[in-house]
């Protein structure tokens, strides 16, 4: 490479660094700061005030128990799902595969609809539950089968392709050694997979504590009992009280921010990992 | 492999048992309820919900401004995606990071994000606003937010495929006197186009669907800026089940025939890799 060369492809490398900071910054993290602005605009007092109104915290909690009872019950179901389609083949393994990916294809909005259909008052289920008076449709119940659906497919999605790669071998090793079932899970086959199971829990996590849409059409908006964070943002919003809307959407903010960091940690180790696999 | 292979690890009775449970009674059951649902209206039924006015502009809007967000996310994707592989940089790594804020931001704080900046009275809406653009409220709006939804899809899909591609294929080209755009047209974009179609179906999907980051800056004026999930809110509150139900009917169709083709495309491209192998 002569001197001119080199001197042309810094130039375009100037360029290129130059758009793509503009585009990522432009896009993507303006949007994030505003929401930062915004929320301390009137001072930190206002802020702090906002994040704890008694709705807020209602909000806050039952978006947090939505997500203690969503995100292991997803995550015992992406495990099994990976188990069964990654370490065995079987007929119907594909179809399987494409029906576990199905949520991401449904529109959110779809998402609540099917169990307004399922469990509303005019649903299949719905005479059958008001006889026994039960509410799933506009109560709790209803918010976790939406967000349960929405992310469905987060845990199965990572650890499918990544067991698929690893395999059976070490498995049927430690079986042969006189392992148990339950032994070969825990020592062998968990280490293996940690950082992607790690990788599919923070999604999942991210996503059950922000679902708007699904969660929005079942949960009928009733203040301090059904509204989840992102509802309670949008009420607030909707009441021109801007402010208060934007620090409670700062929480859900910093929650972002703390996954794509876990994100890029685990990622990291997931690299490491597999390049001592590599060299062994 | 072709002979049956016995099985020697343990749990597939348990781990497929609970799969399909859960599979059944959390997705396909709800599924199926929608379906039976559509099934009682008829297909005459659901063309007299689908043919209404108001449902027509709603996917017209919808499918242009996903169509529009999806070509410029290609543009700014493969941008991005070309910096972050090719390019050097102090902030690479961060900027890799920052890629996937679309994905973790719930969808709700984006849409209020989007709508603060580019309203008429805040600082970009207002600047727009003096070149004559107005676009919170807008469909130009509703793009917008679907270019911020949209963008990682298109930068995580083509990223991959460029950093596995060759680059002895460029210097062959170069040594035959390509100039590095013809190169770059001939023998790179080529390469990376099942990629780019793969970015840009799953942007496009997501667009379609797309609720929260959406109808906050949106308008949701009915024939002019309605999008196809919130007239199925709309339909609800008026405890029109029938409505709702054909709408996302055809809705749900034409996301699944965007996973179809994504599908679809990357068989193809499978088999023409084993084929060159």
């Amino acid at each position: 490479m002569n001197g001119e060369e080199r001197q042309a492809l810094s130039w375009g490398n100037l360029a290129l660094s130059v758009t793509a900071v503009a585009i990522v910054g432009t896009v993507i993290v303006l949007p994030l700061l505003v929401v930062l602005k915004e929320a301390f605009a009137a001072g930190f007092g206002v802020w702090a005030a906002s994040v704890t109104d008694p709705d807020a915290r209602a909000a806050v909690a039952l978006t947090l128990g939505v997500t203690v009872v969503v995100v292991p019950l997803n995550t015992l179901f992406g495990v099994a799902a990976a188990w069964a389609i990654a370490k065995f083949r079987f007929t119907g393994r594909s179809l399987l595969l494409s029906l576990v990916d199905l949520p991401f294809a449904v529109s959110p909005v779809v998402a609540g609809l099917i169990f307004i259909l399922l469990f509303g008052r005019h649903g299949w289920l719905g005479g059958w539950l008001d006889a026994r008076d039960v509410q799933v449709v506009f109560a709790v119940p209803g918010v976790l089968l939406a967000t349960l659906f929405v992310t469905f497919p987060f845990v199965a999605r990572e650890l499918i392709p990544l067991m698929t790669e690893q395999g059976t071998e070490e498995e049927e090793a430690a079986l042969s050694l006189g392992a148990t079932g339950w032994q070969t899970f825990r020592r062998v086959t968990l280490p293996n997979i940690k950082w992607g199971l790690l990788y599919g829990i923070i999604l999942c996590n991210a996503r059950a504590m922000g679902e708007f849409g699904a969660v929005s059409v079942v949960s009928g908006h009733i203040r301090g009992e059904t509204n989840t964070l992102p509802l309670h943002v949008e009420v607030l919003y909707n009441e021109y009280r801007f402010t208060a809307a934007f620090a409670c959407a700062s929480l859900l903010a910093g929650l972002a921010m703390v996954t794509l960091i876990v994100k890029t940690v685990v990622e990291r180790q997931a690299a490491r990992q597999t390049a001592r696999g590599g060299e062994t | 492999m072709t002979f049956k292979q016995k099985r020697v690890l343990p749990g597939f009775g348990l781990a497929l048992g609970t799969t399909v449970t859960a599979l059944s009674l959390l997705v396909l059951l709800p599924l199926a309820a929608l379906v039976a649902r559509s099934g009682e209206l008829g297909l005459a039924g659901m063309v007299r919900v689908l043919a209404q006015p108001r449902v027509l502009a709603a996917f017209r809007v919808t499918f242009l401004t996903a169509l529009c967000a999806a070509l410029i996310n290609v543009v700014l994707g493969v941008t991005v995606a070309w910096f972050l592989v090719r390019g050097r940089c102090p902030f690479k790594r961060l900027i890799d990071a920052v890629v996937d804020l679309p994905f973790a931001l719930p969808t709700a704080v984006s849409g209020i994000a989007l709508t603060a900046l580019l309203a008429p009275d805040a600082a970009i809406g207002r600047a727009l606003g003096r070149l004559g653009l107005q676009v919170a409220f807008t469909p130009a709006g509703i793009t917008a937010a679907m270019v911020f939804i949209g963008l990682p899809f298109v930068v995580r899909s083509v990223q991959p495929a460029l950093a596995d591609l060759n680059r002895e294929l460029e210097e062959a080209a170069a040594s035959l006197g390509a100039s590095r755009w013809q190169s770059l047209l001939r023998v790179v974009l080529p390469l990376l186009a099942p990629a780019i179609l793969s970015g840009f179906t799953l942007a496009f999907a997501r667009a379609l669907g797309e609720y929260g980051s959406v109808v906050f800056i949106a308008g949701n004026m009915p024939m002019k800026s309605e999008i196809v999930s919130l007239l199925i809110i709309t339909k609800l509150e008026q405890f029109d089940y029938a409505g709702a139900t054909a709408i996302a009917v055809a809705l749900l169709a034409l996301s699944l025939l965007c996973i179809l083709t994504i599908n679809a495309l990357q068989a193809t491209v499978g088999r023409a890799e084993r084929r060159v192998s």
